[in-house]
């Protein structure tokens, strides 16, 4: 059969937001990252905000190379580091919309610090974790979020330690919003993005994301469609639930679903309020004192 | 109405506080700090009087957090700064790099206390001058000022804004505890009087902009976010696209721009004073705290007839080769106070190449360096090359 002399030229529904002339990208067949990658240019575009004015940070990892790809004003940072450089970048510009993506060794290892303070702080960001298990960039290490028991090639004969709940830790700290789901949760997963960057303070959606490259080959994870059904079969959804209740449980189910929506005056309203002089009554303690 | 930003006056303040009033008066609307001494006072009065003029202080949950929001803030728009001491200095090692590798402007001001370790938070050192040139890993050029005065940590901040918007690099001031906590007459000029310089933004075609493609002075003009170009800035070593390339080729090219921006102006960024060089046959190169013991060994020297002279060193890097080289085949010695046990004086060696006897009179921190011990310096050289 005769081909036609060019073929029709394939353009990707996401032309607009991607380098395509960095293409292809250098996350492996089978890797969970494009997808979750897709679903935030999907949602970037469903919040119709001005694409100058959106900024993409990252640390350093697999997730964290989203940044050189994205057609937007972005920053592939320090290992760790993509949040405070965010806070930085937001405060210096409060009318852009600032993204972070990176992944669980960046965010809530080397980075976890800053994670949690920047959480408090209410900073206005949303903050896309790919969880995938494990350092992938590197070859597959022990990380925080290694499952008990899990092995990789610093925990040869299984992970010896219980890792972060990052859900969890993310509500503790304050965050705005609280969504969990999985590079096969495409649809969902786009809609929390847009609630997300939409909404004003930090915002924090973890994506459990296959790695059969590095983290499959010791877990007999290896084959990328098998993680997909994995995925499919354990996952249960549950809704506003306290994350506590939403546990990541390999042996049973793998709780994803929108967590938490709440308010709270970001950073920057409470920086406003301070120094407009309409705080609260503090406790006068010194009876001599003049009132404030 | 003047602004608030610019204190015109005469006025009897630390030198930390001067520093703050410098950056200020320079423009300056961001701070990314956490405490520690002898710095705290920096923090302090930016704490106090960004939000007095629409800029933002935040106190980060440590100092890699510090320097990280310092660049963001830049690649935001503002200009940014920090300021710490010794164990501070030590975790913004990778994150200056980072801002050397991606050419963002900011500035650090490093009130020296006394090391290694927690050393001496309370008490003078000027022992990380070598770290403030060669502290983050890579080969890369600095720019670091010394000032030796509170006047000159008003003056010598803004210089620094100056140098970091016109180079695109972080810029260091490598100040000390006596300069940073001693009160003297700071005098801020009247705002008109303050010249200020901006970094370039880039005004051609989006689609074609080169975010890392050098004008002739050897700097690019800087995207910023929100201005449109919707580039890509990363630690990797790029091109000058901006983009990640793993080669040896896009390697060279790039720290060849990094290094050459500062070596092709030096003129404009090395600043030096001299005093009594005239007649002078013993030179005392000094700089921050011990400038003030070096001019005092140099009066008291004159007084028993020697012929002293005094280079006072306002950046010491990049280090004045050329001067220095020069200066050393026209005298009999060179001297260098410094509270460390040999850090600049390696470089003062270097560019003396042998010319002249070279000199270290320091000690391990704690304490400024006494004039009598220069003095003493001083007269035993003096026998030595008669």
């Amino acid at each position: 059969m005769n081909q036609p002399a060019t073929a029709p030229c394939m353009q990707h529904p996401q032309e607009e937001l991607l380098r395509s002339e960095r293409l292809p990208h250098i996350w492996c067949s089978g890797c969970g990252i494009g997808t979750v990658f897709s679903c935030v240019l999907a949602a970037i575009r469903k919040t119709e905000y001005p694409l100058d004015n959106v900024a993409m940070v990252s640390g350093i990892g697999c997730t964290g190379r989203m940044a050189g790809y994205i057609k937007v004003d972005s920053y592939h940072t320090t290992h760790g580091r993509a949040i405070p450089f965010a806070t930085g970048l937001k405060l210096a510009r409060p009318q852009g919309k600032v993204l972070v993506a990176s992944g669980d060794g960046d965010l809530i290892a080397i980075g976890g610090n800053h994670f949690i303070h920047a959480a408090r702080r209410n900073i206005d960001m949303t903050v896309i974790c790919v969880n995938n298990l494990n350092y992938g960039m590197t070859g597959g290490q022990q990380a925080p979020s290694t499952p008990f028991g899990a092995k990789t090639t610093t925990s040869p004969t299984g992970s010896p330690e219980e890792p972060f709940d990052f859900c969890q830790l993310a509500a503790a700290c304050g965050a705005v919003s609280v969504s969990r789901w999985t590079s096969i949760h495409i649809r969902r997963l786009t809609e929390s993005l847009t609630r997300a960057i939409l909404k004003p303070g930090f915002n924090f959606i973890e994506v459990l994301a296959a790695c059969p490259t590095a983290f499959g080959r010791h877990n007999r994870m290896r084959n990328a469609l098998d993680n997909v059904k994995f995925f499919h079969e354990r996952s249960v959804i549950k809704n506003n639930i306290d994350p506590r209740e939403a546990p990541l449980d390999f042996q049973n189910a793998l709780v994803v679903g929108d967590f938490v929506d709440r308010e709270r005056p970001t950073f920057s309203d409470n920086y406003s309020l301070v120094h407009s002089n309409q705080l609260g009554e503090w406790p006068n303690l010194d009876k001599n004192a003049k009132p404030s | 109405m003047a602004s608030k930003a610019v204190l015109t006056g005469i006025h009897f303040m630390n030198g930390d506080e001067a520093c703050a009033e410098g950056a200020l008066a320079a423009g300056c609307r961001f701070f990314g700090g956490y405490p520690i001494t002898p710095a705290t006072e920096v923090a302090e009065r930016m704490a106090l009087r960004l939000p007095q003029v629409g800029g933002v202080y935040i106190q980060m949950e440590d100092e890699i957090a510090s320097m990280a929001s310092l660049l963001g803030a830049s690649w935001g728009g503002q200009k940014a700064m920090t300021s710490t001491s010794g164990p501070g200095f030590s975790l913004m090692m990778e994150n200056i790099g980072l801002g050397i590798c991606t050419e963002t402007p900011c500035v650090v001001c490093n009130v020296q206390r006394g090391g290694p370790s927690t050393g001496l938070p309370t008490l003078v050192g000027q022992g990380d001058m070598m770290q403030a040139r060669w502290g983050s890993h890579g080969p890369y050029e600095i720019i670091a000022l010394a000032p030796s005065s509170p006047q000159e940590m008003f003056d010598f901040t803004i210089r620094a804004f100056n140098l970091s918007e016109q180079f695109r690099t972080p810029v260091l001031i490598m100040a000390d505890e006596v300069v940073g906590h001693m009160n003297e007459r700071v005098v801020i000029p009247a705002e008109d009087t303050i010249e200020l310089i901006e970094r370039k933004r880039p005004s051609g075609a989006l689609d074609t902009f080169l975010p890392y493609k050098p004008e002739a002075n050897g700097v690019a003009p800087m995207a910023c976010f929100g201005d449109g170009y919707r580039i890509h800035v990363t630690g990797l070593t790029h091109g000058e696209d901006g983009y990640p390339a793993m080669e040896d080729t896009a390697q060279v090219r790039m720290v060849n721009a990094l290094v050459n921006k500062i070596t092709m102006n030096l003129d404009t960024i090395s600043s030096y004073d001299t005093e009594y060089l005239d007649d002078a046959e013993i030179v005392l190169v000094a700089y921050g705290i011990s400038v003030r013991s070096a001019r005092r060994a140099i009066y008291l020297g004159r007084q028993q007839g020697y012929k002293l002279g005094l280079v006072k060193l306002n950046t010491v890097w990049p280090f004045p080769e050329e001067f220095i080289r020069d200066l050393s085949g026209r005298v009999r010695a060179l001297i260098m106070p410094e509270i460390n046990l040999g850090q600049m004086v390696l470089e003062l060696e270097r560019c003396a190449g042998g010319r002249c006897p070279v000199r270290l009179v320091g000690h391990a921190g704690g304490s400024i360096i006494r004039p009598a011990a220069i003095l003493k310096a001083i007269e035993n050289v003096a026998k030595e090359t008669v």
